[in-house]
């Protein structure tokens, strides 16, 4: 490599290059640092005794017997080690009067939803602690679940948490009108009803709740007995969960040090100040020996997390050539039985996006969130706003079948055109750069859009029994959060910037402390391009350190697509001190003056002359200090914070084709095809990989997974049988492209890409699904689409729409067959692009 | 407690187990063969996923004591004198891992279908693969890293890649 054999040379840039990543030797030959391999000598081990019932009394727990158990140390209720008193965190208190109920690390007595932990047994194995935690006998008189949320709100209903007086935890609203970012919404729907040249669609639909399932199990290892108690934990924010853990338990923060080792798989799963982390903090320290915990993946479904949960109603007023007037939405949000980390604010985040890329001049959000005896809700890959965009862009379809209009027409029609950035939402936001056509232009290329319209109108007419639907998305999201003083006016209890640490070494390598961690996004190899191109030295010669809060002491960790668009620019910002601190040295050591340095290639050269050192050099010569300028320290080492001044704002279209048998239901992956703009591509293998991985998951939400209770607020979901993620067999190759119109609010021009496929590709699914079998009569089938629901579906509308020949196989283009009977074929555009 | 002696990754062991200690709890917890891991309670994952006597098992449905007198390869022992298995250059190649839980249950399984079917199409390897979940990789980097091992192991294709595939462990065959 040239960069290494011949350091003096300029090396080839390395942002934009397809790197293979550094991280990968260790995963691919077994050696990994997962925090359940953590083996200390005298380590013991935790299991919890967790609820059966969602609602209950607790009368008594006899820990008798468990006791008794050989290897068994320690058998612990709440109040044993204090778990009743704790209330763990909700850094996200959205509104003023938010309520907050107390969140136990154990139930005391009460517990508030199936899994919930009333009892601990320490032992001398995992196995032992098991088996001891069956023998435990809690006493239970049951109360009602609280599982609606409609019945949650209404006068009289079973209290999750009677203390609180309401099942509401708060209600928050958002009005162009009163922010003066747009009109009032109210007036604009009033004037459509009024208005025989427009109308008003409204939509229900349901976000049904999902679980993040990580592949790796969290787990956390607690050893007390050095002079800084010290916790492994597979989490998403070792950051956040140390100040956290101080504040909450009363702990010296300087007493306290965390860390995240290799991390298997997060997605806003593992943002949380879990109770199973607290509990084994407790259990540690008053027993004075290292203590883990690892989860089963049982225990994983029932109660880390889980994400989504929402009932969204939808109403537009447009005109009848397609031009949206106002859109207000209303949303019950349901968080469980208490609030996680961030958990309230997660559909706020959606407050922002529901406008998505489009000019809509009315807006209003409102949002109502709901306690109910289920798990509790918090972030899940896009948090807010893959809900907020599968809203809009049903609604989107919606309104093309009932104007009879193309359904990307319509989007043209609406959507922010590429010269009118930087463009200001109506929700407030400033988006900064993009281009929706070009994007748009590439992808409906590649799907052969035209073609399979064609293909779709075939198949109709011949009766086929699988029956080609396709969908679309354009969507935008909002990332790289975020602005610190933006979080402050949203009432989020921290700020949203980065750091990054440079150490150059003595022998010329960095060493790169960050603030965020990965499990899974590939940083270490990102983070070394950018910083090799920075400094001018060699990717191998960049070592990112990261997850362990004594030697990355600060940092706001890794959730929302920030690493690269935050954390980068931190890299970015510490690289540029370092050259700083470095010029004086060089020009001493060039014997020139400062002014005629200049750096390029990792190297400080006087202009116009071939004199010059590399940084390498700079760095040997203040780690000898022999002779260096009087009045400057011997160090070039330097540290960045970065707090971004905007979000970013990637944006994409993503085109669907399903089959569905229409004898079946089953609905298959025909085509996928998407184009994304996120900005400059640091590795493009990475950005493609993160692609697939977040079509995956959206997915899945569209036609294979969700988290269901029974009418006792039983999960019905509780193992990997139940909660059918996809396998390889269930999805196909996907289509994927970049365009790009580079972040103009960072100096990387990034725009981050972590959540982009979850958040996009749920509506084209099920706009696909329904595209198929509008023709029948359905109007909408509840996510996920599965073979059942979509069965049911096709035969219900036939049922009620008369004789299944009867359907309309003969509307245009969009194949979208069942226009609203009292909008004028007259309005229809016809459907080719 | 039963007595049990195996070959694992080449060494051979003889231990005391619990009836009920499960094959991979024994590589992890009594051989510290981490590189081996536990995804779900229900053999649904395959992140456990290792070769007993040259075919692939889920090692968390599999009882320690049921491997008395096998042999068991596990991610840890692909490597031959530092060279990777070509699946596992493979999946380094076409960046078929991202957070790499499932990847070591994910290689082993590869090894195995390519044992029984050395040149797979894109819908053999994802029916191949249907028992190993990953989260991350949306699996069509997965598909082809296997694909592009399986070109790499075809008799005749570059030396260099190809000298651990010919080790008779590496191939599955039921
Ligand atoms: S651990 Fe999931 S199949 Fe073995
Ligand atoms: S790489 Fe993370 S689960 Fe497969």
């Amino acid at each position: 490599m040239t960069t290494t054999e011949n350091p003096t040379n300029a090396p080839a840039p390395e942002i934009g290059r397809d790197r293979r990543r550094k991280e990968d030797r260790r995963l691919i030959t077994g050696r990994t640092r997962w925090t359940d391999n953590q083996a200390i000598t005298g380590l013991l081990h935790l299991s919890i005794v967790r609820s059966p019932f969602a609602h209950a009394e607790i009368q008594g727990i006899d820990t008798s017997a468990a006791k008794q158990v050989p290897g068994v140390v320690g058998v612990y209720t709440a109040a044993d080690i204090g778990a009743d008193a704790v209330q763990l965190p909700c850094a996200w208190p959205i509104t003023k009067d938010m309520k907050a109920p107390q969140r136990p690390a154990l139930a005391g007595s009460r517990v508030n939803f199936a899994g919930e932990g009333v009892a601990v047994v320490v032992a001398r194995s995992a196995a032992i602690a098991k088996d001891a935690a069956e023998l435990v006998e809690v006493d239970y008189a049951e109360l009602e679940p609280v599982l609606d949320m409609e019945d949650a709100l209404k006068d009289g209903a079973t209290l999750v948490h009677p203390e609180i007086g309401t099942n509401a935890n708060a209600q928050w609203v958002f009005d162009s009108g009163e922010a003066g970012s747009g009109g009032s919404v109210a007036e604009a729907l009033s004037a459509a009803e009024k208005d025989d040249d427009q109308v008003v669609i409204h939509r229900r639909f349901r976000q049904q709740r999902l679980v993040p399932v990580f592949m790796e199990p969290r787990s956390t290892v607690v050893d007390p007995t050095g002079e800084q108690l010290v916790m492994w934990s597979s989490t998403q924010v070792p950051h956040i969960l140390k100040t956290m853990l101080a504040l909450t338990l009363g702990l010296p923060e300087n007493k306290l040090r965390v860390i995240a080792p290799d991390v298997g798989g997060g997605f806003g799963g593992k943002i949380a100040v879990a109770p199973e982390e607290v509990v084994t903090l407790l259990v540690a320290r008053k027993l004075g020996k290292p203590v883990k915990w690892t989860e089963t993946r049982s225990e994983s479904l029932l109660t880390a997390h889980h994400g989504r949960d929402q009932i969204q109603d939808l109403t537009i007023a447009v005109t009848k050539d397609g031009i949206i007037k106002g859109l207000d939405v209303k949303l019950l949000a349901d968080m469980g039985a208490y609030l996680g980390l961030v958990g309230p604010g997660v559909p706020i985040l959606g407050a922002f996006m529901f406008n998505a890329i489009y000019k809509i001049p009315a807006y209003r959000f409102d949002c109502t969130n709901v306690f109910t005896t289920k798990t509790l809700t918090d972030a899940y890959r896009g948090a807010g706003r893959p809900e907020a965009t599968f809203g809009i862009e049903r609604m989107m379809d919606e309104v093309a079948v009932e104007l009879g209009i193309e359904p990307m027409e319509l989007r043209r029609k609406n959507w922010i055109k590429h010269e009118e950035f930087p463009y200001t939402t109506v929700s407030t936001l400033t988006y900064d750069t993009g281009n929706y056509e070009a994007a748009t232009d590439q992808a409906l290329q590649m799907f052969d859009y035209d073609g399979l319209r064609r293909e779709q109108q075939e198949r109709r007419q011949r009766g086929d029994v699988k029956q080609l639907g396709i969908g679309i998305s354009t969507f935008t999201e909002m990332c790289g959060l975020a602005p610190s003083r933006v979080l402050g006016s949203l009432d989020y209890g921290a700020g949203g910037w980065e750091t990054a640490s440079i150490r150059m070494l003595p022998t010329g390598k960095a060493e790169v402390v960050v603030g965020v961690s990965p499990h899974g996004q590939g940083h270490e190899t990102a983070f070394s391009q950018i910083v090799a191109d920075k400094l001018g030295i060699a990717f191998e010669d960049v070592e990112i350190l990261h997850g362990d809060t004594q030697s990355s002491y600060r940092g706001l960790d890794t959730y929302g697509s920030r690493s690269l668009a935050v954390g980068g620019i931190a890299m970015v910002k510490a690289a540029e001190k370092v050259i700083e601190k470095a010029k004086p040295i060089a020009a001493h050591m060039l014997e020139a003056s400062e002014d005629d340095l200049e750096f390029t290639g990792g190297k400080f050269t006087v202009k116009g002359t071939d004199k010059g050192v590399g940084i390498a050099d700079v760095a040997l010569a203040v780690f000898a200090a022999h002779d260096y300028p009087e009045g400057i320290e011997p160090d070039i080492d330097a540290h960045a914070t970065f707090d971004p001044e905007n979000f970013s704002f990637p944006h994409g279209t993503h085109l669907c084709a399903v089959e569905v048998d229409t004898e079946t239901g089953f609905v298959h992956l025909h085509k996928y095809v998407c184009v994304d703009d996120v900005g400059t591509v640091i590795n493009p293998l990475i950005v493609e990989g993160q692609v697939h991985g977040g079509l995956a998951q959206g997915i899945a939400q569209a036609l294979f997974e969700e988290a269901p209770y029974d009418e006792s607020g039983t999960l019905l979901s509780g193992t990997l049988v139940d909660y059918t993620l996809p396998s390889a067999a269930d999805l196909i190759s996907f289509d994927t492209a970049n365009t790009a119109t580079p972040s103009t609010t960072n100096p990387l021009g990034v725009k981050g890409v972590g959540e982009a496929g979850t958040i996009a590709s749920t509506p084209a699914v099920v706009n696909a699904v329904l595209d198929a079998v509008r023709q029948y009569g359905v109007k909408d089938i509840d996510m996920p689409t599965t073979p059942f629901r979509v069965w049911t579906a096709i035969n219900s509308a036939k049922g009620t729409a008369g004789r299944g020949d009867e359907a309309d196989v003969a509307s245009p283009g969009a194949g979208l067959g069942s226009t609203a009977s009292d909008i004028s074929k007259g309005d229809t555009q016809g459907g080719h692009l | 407690m039963a007595r049990i002696r195996t070959t694992v990754d080449g060494l051979v062991y003889e231990d005391d187990v619990e009836p009920r200690m499960l094959l991979v709890q024994y590589l992890r917890e009594r051989l510290g063969k981490t590189g081996t891991v536990i995804g779900c309670d229900t053999s649904n994952c395959g992140a456990c996923t290792v070769h007993l006597d040259g075919l692939s098992v889920k090692s968390c449905s599999v009882l320690a004591v049921q491997a008395n007198g096998s042999e068991v390869l596990t991610v840890e022992g692909l490597e031959r004198d530092g060279q990777l298995h070509p699946v596992q250059q493979a999946f380094h190649d076409n960046h078929a891992l991202q957070c790499g839980y499932c990847t070591p249950g994910m290689i082993m399984q590869s090894i195995d279908l390519l044992g029984d079917n050395p040149d797979p199409s894109e819908h053999e390897v994802r029916e191949g693969i249907e028992g190993n979940l990953c989260r991350c990789t949306g699996y069509q980097n997965i598909v082809r890293a296997v694909q592009d091992a399986a070109q790499k192991m075809k008799p005749g294709a570059h030396a260099s890649t190809s000298s651990s595939a010919a080790q008779p462990v590496a191939g599955g065959g039921a």
